[in-house]
């Protein structure tokens, strides 16, 4: 599909990867979301510590200070930069996951019923206003109460099962835009059935502004798995959460400033990088921006 | 306008009801009920509670029950605040959080405004850039970082302000909330105005205003900006929405007596009643603004068609 989309002899993709290049702070955030990825994953094994263990000599010590916890621990003696970079981890897993999960969902709701049209069309998108119109993290709420607490891999598809609102409405947007261009005219005359249809040729042709959204849902994500776990309603204790990490920095925070600043610091870096870089790609892969 | 309105008005009732519906299902679907936590509970005490509360019933009975409460105004009792109805609770914490969501929407219609037009006026400028950076930032940070981090700041070293607490609703308590809740909004409406007020500034209507020698600033009080201003109306609805969402966190953050703790605690609890009565005032209440905006917006342009 990029093939016949490129007529020019640069293509489409080399063209938004050259623009994309040239967006210092997009370019600048990939990079620290990737150093941050690796860190949360590797520097763990670093050091001496578990993200559980409690160290009775060395409770709610500063960072930098004569040990080897070298950002300092909680108020029970846990090694924060070990619990922050689990944090990280989680907050990456469930950003990803569940952006794919609204993703897959998303796609096939908006194509299909942007495909289909007519009746069909009507009821699924009254659906999706219906959900629309409740705020969203009243449905992450509700589904909250439907599974065990620390099930949190379990709330997350779910969470993805409800995040697909956005994405849906553009999908089908763009697909109402393409499904009367001649190719698809094309493949009907040759009977090709309405479900390869979907997946051959409108889903491909979609899939720029649904990379795009994608990228900013990811930081949507990783915030909302955060709010749950400020609130006590996502991870819980022992596990690390950087929502958790940031709640019980805020109780400490008189006397202990760094256990609310280390967890807040990560997640505001991650949440800033994920939006410059979600911004870069619209305007790289933005056609109107040609 | 009238009969587009009316149809508006009466378009909100159904999907309340099919918000209820929805709700009241998957809550009572969930593993285990209000009487779980508790020391355990001999299983006759419990088959009483239950009974006394209606829960051994068939489920949809119990829901038309409670939707006939609901006509009356009546919530239903509260499964862990024993001595209180879910009313009372929610009639006691609402004031306090509306008086928290209206002033934080209208501070940050007051300060968002003026920023994305300067930052319009002097595009490209360091003052347009700086109001941009701060801006994204203002976005990307959640209402839990810089909730503390204004307590920190403000309330424990500059001692500006208290760090939490209510005492009768001295306004002095609201400053840190509100600024911490209305501060994404602040920063979304001041994009949304940069991004039209420029796109407006190109149009013919403003060259002619600027050519019949209008003085700059009414070229751009009278003429520009009020256009320029009606994403800004219809971003008022989600905005509405986002500041009731934010409200949870910063009630807790703050220590604020409001209704959104509620259903948090509510969740937590598995206090059904209380989460039920949470969603269909706050699920209301953003219909019901949701609804006046797209109103206002229709009111305010012209162009709008009603068909």
């Amino acid at each position: 599909m990029t093939e016949l989309a490129q007529p020019s002899a640069r293509g489409f993709w080399a063209d938004a990867w050259r623009r994309l290049r040239r967006n210092r702070a997009a370019m600048v955030s990939a990079s620290l979301i990737v150093v941050i990825s690796l860190l949360a994953f590797i520097g763990p094994s670093f050091s001496p510590h578990s993200f559980d263990a409690i160290d009775w000599d060395h409770m709610a010590v500063p960072p930098g200070g004569p040990n080897d916890h070298w950002l300092g621990t909680d108020r029970l003696g846990r090694d924060l930069y070990v619990r922050t970079l689990a944090g990280v981890q989680i907050s990456l897993q469930i950003g990803l996951l569940a952006t794919l999960v609204s993703l897959c969902i998303g796609v096939a709701f908006g194509a299909t019923a942007g495909y289909l049209g007519g009746r069909i069309d009507n009821l699924m998108m009254r659906f999706v206003d219906i959900l629309y119109s409740l705020p969203y993290i009243f449905i992450v709420i509700i589904l909250s109460t439907l599974f065990d607490r620390g099930n949190i891999l379990v709330l997350f598809l779910a969470i993805g099962a409800v995040g697909w609102l956005t994405m849906a409405r553009i999908v089908r947007g763009q697909t109402l835009s393409i499904k009367r261009k001649e190719f698809i005219e094309a493949a009907l005359a040759s009977g090709v059935g309405t479900g390869s249809i979907l997946a051959r040729h409108i889903v491909p042709n979609v899939i720029g502004p649904v990379i795009i959204y994608a990228t900013l849902t990811i930081p949507q994500m990783i915030l909302f798995e955060s709010f749950l776990s400020f609130l006590g309603l996502g991870v819980q204790e022992p596990q690390a959460s950087l929502g958790s990490l940031i709640n019980e920095g805020a109780q400490e925070m008189e006397s202990a400033v760094w256990m609310l600043l280390v967890p807040a610091g990560f997640l505001v870096t991650l949440l800033t990088c994920f939006n410059f870089l979600g911004d870069g790609l619209r305007d790289a892969l933005d056609p109107r921006e040609r | 306008m009238l009969r587009y309105a009316l149809r508006r008005i009466f378009g909100v009732v159904p999907t309340l009801f099919i918000i209820i519906a929805l709700s009241f299902f998957v809550i009572r679907l969930a593993p285990g009920g209000p009487f779980d936590e508790e020391q355990t509970l001999p299983p006759e005490v419990k088959a009483n509670l239950e009974a006394a509360y209606g829960l051994d019933k068939p489920l949809p009975e119990q829901f038309v029950r409670y939707l006939g409460g609901l006509a009356q105004g009546d919530f239903g009792p509260s499964y862990k605040f024993k001595d209180f109805t879910v009313t009372e609770l929610i009639a006691q914490g609402l004031p306090v959080s509306l008086m928290l969501g209206l002033s934080a929407v209208l501070l940050a219609l007051l300060v968002g405004i003026p920023l994305g037009t300067l930052a319009a006026l002097r595009q490209n400028s360091p003052t347009d850039y700086g109001i941009m950076a701060v801006a994204v930032l203002g976005i990307a940070l959640p209402s839990f970082v810089t909730g503390p981090l204004f307590a920190l700041i403000f309330g424990l070293h500059l001692r500006w302000f208290p760090v939490a607490g209510w005492e009768a609703g001295e306004y002095r308590y609201l400053v840190l909330p509100v600024i911490t809740l209305s501060l994404p909004v602040i920063a979304y409406i001041a994009r949304l105005t940069r991004g039209s007020l420029l796109e407006v500034l190109r149009t013919n209507f403003v060259r002619t205003a600027r050519a019949k020698g209008l003085p700059e600033r009414q070229v751009i009080l009278r003429h520009a900006l009020r256009p320029a201003l009606l994403p800004v109306v219809s971003y008022l609805g989600p905005a509405t929405a986002f500041v009731i969402t934010g409200s949870l966190v910063v009630e807790t953050v703050f220590g604020l007596p409001g209704s959104g703790r509620y259903l948090v605690q509510g969740a937590i609890n598995r206090d059904y009643t209380l989460v039920m009565g949470m969603i269909v005032v706050y699920g209301g209440l953003t219909l019901t603004l949701n609804l006046l905006a797209d109103l206002l917006y229709g009111w305010l342009d012209p162009r709008v068609r009603y068909d």
